[in-house]
């Protein structure tokens, strides 16, 4: 019997430690990536802003990593400098619409009745609209700019974390240790934020880990269009569409900045993966 | 005497969209005098949890009256419904799901001390010699509930209903996801706490197994769909049932 028993418990606990080997690694990578975008300044080996004509378009080599683009500008200096802009907005977009959308989504599927019915129907409103075309018409309206940008993806995205959270809680409701909650005297402060938050947090989280990528892109389009970061700024996802003529005699400059976004994205999705791995409480034990 | 839970006319219809309505519970009216233990028996759908969940008010009923301990609860909310559940507390049937997954089962236990204004500290203890009472040691306070088993978990359930000394006590099928051995263990600790508590803790137990209620209740209501069929001791039901229903039941643990 506990000959039997012994490999699956030996594979249960290495599946626990790998879990916590991923979370460490990639929360690693992670920050380090963030202290880049905190410290870029001082990471640079060349001034991102400085144009150097005599040494335009010149391809990768050992002095400039990522070669230089048509201003003769250092691209691995640019990129680094990128990272402040593009991870720091990005971040901070996905950290409104997470909390803006969950908070929304509880409110509705704790209190139900007609407040949940509105807010609901006026989600749905926004999801019928496409999404990156309505962005434009608020960022327009609002008139560019990096924080009109932010504005207009927050409005069109909170509803999906709205309505994860009402259905998250909706099926909390039901659950016994709710009921025991509330018969335990608990008032609906106390049980959102002690019960149904924390149980609901993990795959919230990581469909905002998992749409930290999107997000990127979508500031970068609209970037593109002239609705978010403006040039001279340097912002991966206006670099690369800045750079996008002359993708074939200089492609660098377009895959550098590309390169740094797919980097990143693989990160934090991988980040998000594990998250949810573990904050599922049936895989931690004790 | 003041009965405990008097409960008049009590109805529940559910409706679904696209089904005709659904009578779950049908005008039923019985009362509970302090330290009785009121059997509710029935099989599978017959309606006890609904019964329950009103009684608990984590269901709205049709219609109907509820009283506990004489004040009408059947349309409380907020405050004055957090102080009517200081009269009454419930064990439920799934142990292990009804302690939050994300806290300690000392933290379940002791969230109605807390919520009734007792010092953390306070509460720290008063959870330890409740699960003492019933038979967990102090450091079942620090486990998840996926770290302990079914039985233990509904004791735990048990000290955690008792933490507020109610005077109801509602047992849905508390022993039903139990094994055989660990049943008896809970219902003898159910037994236990009835005759030490000074006999005014009244249970409400609903089971779907004769024999069980047979051996703890002194009066018995037999549920068949929605409806109280047949009342009386558990001597007369099993010796006397005279609806068709009951004799069925009784036919097949014979
Ligand atoms: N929320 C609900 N909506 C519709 N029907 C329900 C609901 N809850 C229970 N029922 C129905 O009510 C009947 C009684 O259920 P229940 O009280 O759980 O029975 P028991 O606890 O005796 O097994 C069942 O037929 C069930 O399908
Ligand atoms: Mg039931």
């Amino acid at each position: 019997m506990s000959t039997r028993n012994e490999p699956t418990v030996r594979i249960q606990k290495i599946k626990k430690d790998t879990i916590k080997t991923r979370l460490i690694i990639f929360g690693a990578l992670a920050l380090i990536l963030l202290l880049c975008s905190v410290f870029c300044e001082h990471l640079t080996p060349y001034d991102p802003y400085l144009q150097d004509l005599k040494n335009a378009k010149a391809p990768p080599s050992l002095e400039h990593l990522f070669g230089t683009d048509r201003y003769g500008r250092d691209m691995l200096s640019r990129v680094i400098v990128g990272s402040k802009t593009s991870i720091f907005s990005t971040l901070l977009l996905v950290g409104i619409v997470t909390v803006l959308g969950t908070m929304v989504g509880v409110f509705c599927g704790w209190h139900g009745k007609w407040i949940d019915t509105v807010l609901m129907r006026i989600s749905d409103m926004f999801l019928a609209f496409p999404g990156l075309v309505f962005a434009m018409a608020v960022a327009g309206v609002l008139g560019g700019g990096l924080q009109n940008a932010i504005i207009a993806l927050v409005a069109i995205s909170w509803p999906k974390y709205a309505r994860i959270a009402r259905s998250q809680t909706l099926a909390q409701k039901e659950t016994p240790y709710l009921k025991a909650a509330r018969l335990s005297g608990s008032g609906t402060w106390k049980i959102i934020f002690k019960h149904i938050l924390p149980n609901i947090v993990g795959p919230i989280l990581v469909t905002s880990m998992l749409d930290i990528g999107t997000m990127m892109m979508e500031l970068a389009g609209l970037s593109f269009l002239g609705l978010g970061a403006k040039p001279p700024t340097a912002e991966w996802g206006s670099m690369m569409s800045d750079a996008r003529s002359l993708l074939s005699s200089v492609p660098w400059v377009t895959l550098a900045p590309g390169f740094a976004i797919f980097i990143s994205v693989m990160i934090f999705n991988l980040l998000g993966d594990t998250i949810r791995d573990y904050a599922d409480p049936k895989s931690r034990g004790r | 005497m003041e009965p405990v839970l008097k409960v008049e006319n009590l109805t529940k219809v559910f409706t679904r969209k696209g089904q005709p309505d659904y009578t779950a519970v049908n005008h039923i009216s019985f009362e509970m005098s302090p330290g009785e233990c009121l059997g509710l028996i029935g099989e599978s759908g017959s309606g006890k949890t609904t019964v329950v969940n009103m009684i608990t008010r984590l269901l709205d009923s049709t219609e109907g009256r509820i009283l506990l301990g004489g004040e009408d609860i059947t349309r409380l909310s907020g405050k004055g419904l957090r102080k009517a559940y200081r009269e009454m507390q419930m064990v439920f049937q799934t142990p292990t799901d009804s302690f939050d997954p994300r806290c300690t089962l000392g933290d379940g236990i002791g969230e109605s001390l807390r919520n009734n204004g007792w010092s953390r500290k306070a509460a720290k203890d008063e959870v330890v010699r409740l699960l003492e009472v019933c038979g967990l040691s102090a450091d079942f306070a620090g486990r998840y509930p996926h770290q302990v088993s079914g039985g233990q978990c509904q004791r735990a359930a048990i000290a955690r209903a008792l933490a507020i000394r109610p005077k109801l006590l509602i047992c849905d099928e508390a022993t039903s996801s139990l094994d055989v051995t660990i049943q008896q263990e809970i219902i003898d600790l159910l037994n236990e706490l009835r005759w030490t508590k000074g006999s005014d803790l009244s249970i409400l137990f609903i089971c779907h197994d004769i024999a069980l209620v047979q051996q703890f209740c002194e009066y018995v209501l037999v549920m068949y769909k929605g409806d109280i069929v047949e009342q009386g001791t558990p001597g007369e039901i099993i010796q006397d049932p005279r609806d068709p229903y009951t004799k069925r039941l009784i036919a097949s643990i014979l």
